[in-house]
């Protein structure tokens, strides 16, 4: 494990998410323009899909079906498990119990990715159909928790209608839903001829990666000051919740039949907190839930949590499982 | 120059309502808007926007019943909730019949 954390917390990404926390805590006045972060992020999902999609042409239906209903499972499960936590534990109020359990139903891209890489880099490649899965987790948890929130609440409120649209037609949604639909229907002679900038594994996109996580940490870093208002539970909570879901991941994973990379892959997903797609659908269905506390918890806990430590651990839960 | 003395109603809001206010704006009776994007702070700290912080500024130039209902909808909808603020300036217009 110790090697594993190490090797971990000294790859560029890791190393970069660092010095963006660093240069934020010491006042350093320099951050991405907003429109270079947007270009990213909008790059690194659109490479997602198309090489999802290029390998998804490659995949058999069996091999994808049981991940695909356990993904699903997972997308079901964490916003409740989530929510009860909150709200019978932590004794946190109905919206703010449901709009932190949206976030951490929904599933981190960046999370993703950063585990993909991992694994690929312990020799231990994730099936390529993973960006599939990942867009399965993307939405039923938002919507999950949202309608929990509303029900419980009793506030109708906004027609759920609006909020399906909003993370459907999302950028996340609408690159990568898009990029494996035109890297399924493109063939691999295609991919060959735009390989060089869209291939996940490949140098271009891994400096672009580093880049982009270089502005994550200056994002959480932001953040660091608002930890103090979210109190000791929720600290407890943004890490021990990731644990648990990433270990459920890991295992239901295993059980689907995927890889140990691919189970560890599943694991981060399931462990990981959306801050893309869930603040604005919580914000606008939930008005009265506390947006300090899910930003914060989602953002400058759970996600540097799992880059750093957790996506090694879910890494070693899924070895074990397999008997490694 | 012959102007028209008209109302331009400021709201600074967070970036998720900007769609639902300008709907709302050309609801009650606006024939156009600005929206411009700025950041700044307020009472209610943090924004849910990406990236974080960014606030809309919209603006809008009305006559005053427009005005008074336009301030009353922003009020009653946004601001228990939301971090949103809105003012009146009174400005001397040029072609006002654009705006009527």
């Amino acid at each position: 494990m110790t090697d594993v954390l190490q090797q971990n917390l000294l790859s560029p990404i890791a190393l970069a998410f660092a010095l963006g926390v660093f240069a934020k805590v010491i006042r350093s006045e320099f951050q991405l323009p907003k429109d270079v972060y947007l270009g990213l992020s909008i790059y690194l999902l659109l490479a997602l899909g198309l090489q999802g999609g290029v390998e998804l042409a490659h995949a058999s239906f069996d091999a994808i079906l049981w991940p695909a209903v356990v993904t699903v499972l997972v997308g079901a499960v964490t916003p409740v498990t989530a929510y009860l936590v909150l709200r019978r534990l932590g004794r946190f109020g109905v919206q703010d119990s449901a709009g932190i359990a949206a976030h951490y139903g929904s599933v981190s891209a960046v999370t993703f990715i950063a585990a993909q890489q991992f694994v690929k880099a312990m020799g231990e490649e994730a099936e390529g159909f993973m960006p599939t899965l990942l867009t399965l987790l993307e939405s039923p948890g938002i919507h999950i928790a949202l309608v929990i929130g509303a029900i419980q609440s009793g506030a109708g409120g906004r027609p759920v209608r609006e909020t399906l649209h909003e993370v459907l037609t999302g950028r996340t949604m609408v690159l990568l839903v898009g990029g494996l639909i035109v890297g399924f229907l493109m063939g691999e002679k295609n991919w060959q001829a735009i390989e060089l900038l869209y291939d996940t594994k490949g140098p271009v996109f891994k400096g672009a990666l580093v880049l982009f996580l270089l502005e994550m940490g200056i994002v959480a870093g932001s953040r660091v000051g608002d930890l103090r208002k979210v109190g000791p539970f929720l600290l407890a909570f943004a890490i021990g919740m990731p644990i648990v879901h990433g270990a459920l991941g890991a295992w239901l994973g295993t059980l689907a039949g995927l890889s140990v990379g691919g189970a560890t892959v599943l694991g981060a997903m399931a462990a990981s907190a959306s801050y893309i797609a869930a603040p604005p659908a919580v914000r606008l269905t939930l008005p009265e839930a506390n947006p300090t506390l899910y930003l914060t918890a989602a953002l400058a806990i759970t996600f540097p949590f799992n880059l750093l430590a957790g996506i090694p651990l879910y890494y070693e839960i899924a070895r074990w499982l397999q008997g490694g | 120059m012959q102007t028209v003395p008209l109302k331009l109603v400021t709201i600074v809001a967070e970036p998720v309502l900007e769609e639902r206010i300008v709907e709302a704006l050309h609801r009650l009776g606006a024939r156009g808007h600005t929206v411009t994007t700025a950041h700044g702070a307020g009472s209610r700290g943090m924004r849910a926007s990406d990236p974080p912080g960014e606030s809309v500024r919209i603006e809008v130039v009305v006559g005053d019943a427009v005005a008074a209902r336009i301030l009353d909808h922003v009020a009653t909808e946004y601001f228990p909730h939301y971090a949103v603020i809105a003012f009146v300036t009174d400005v001397q217009v040029v072609r006002g019949e654009k705006y009527a």
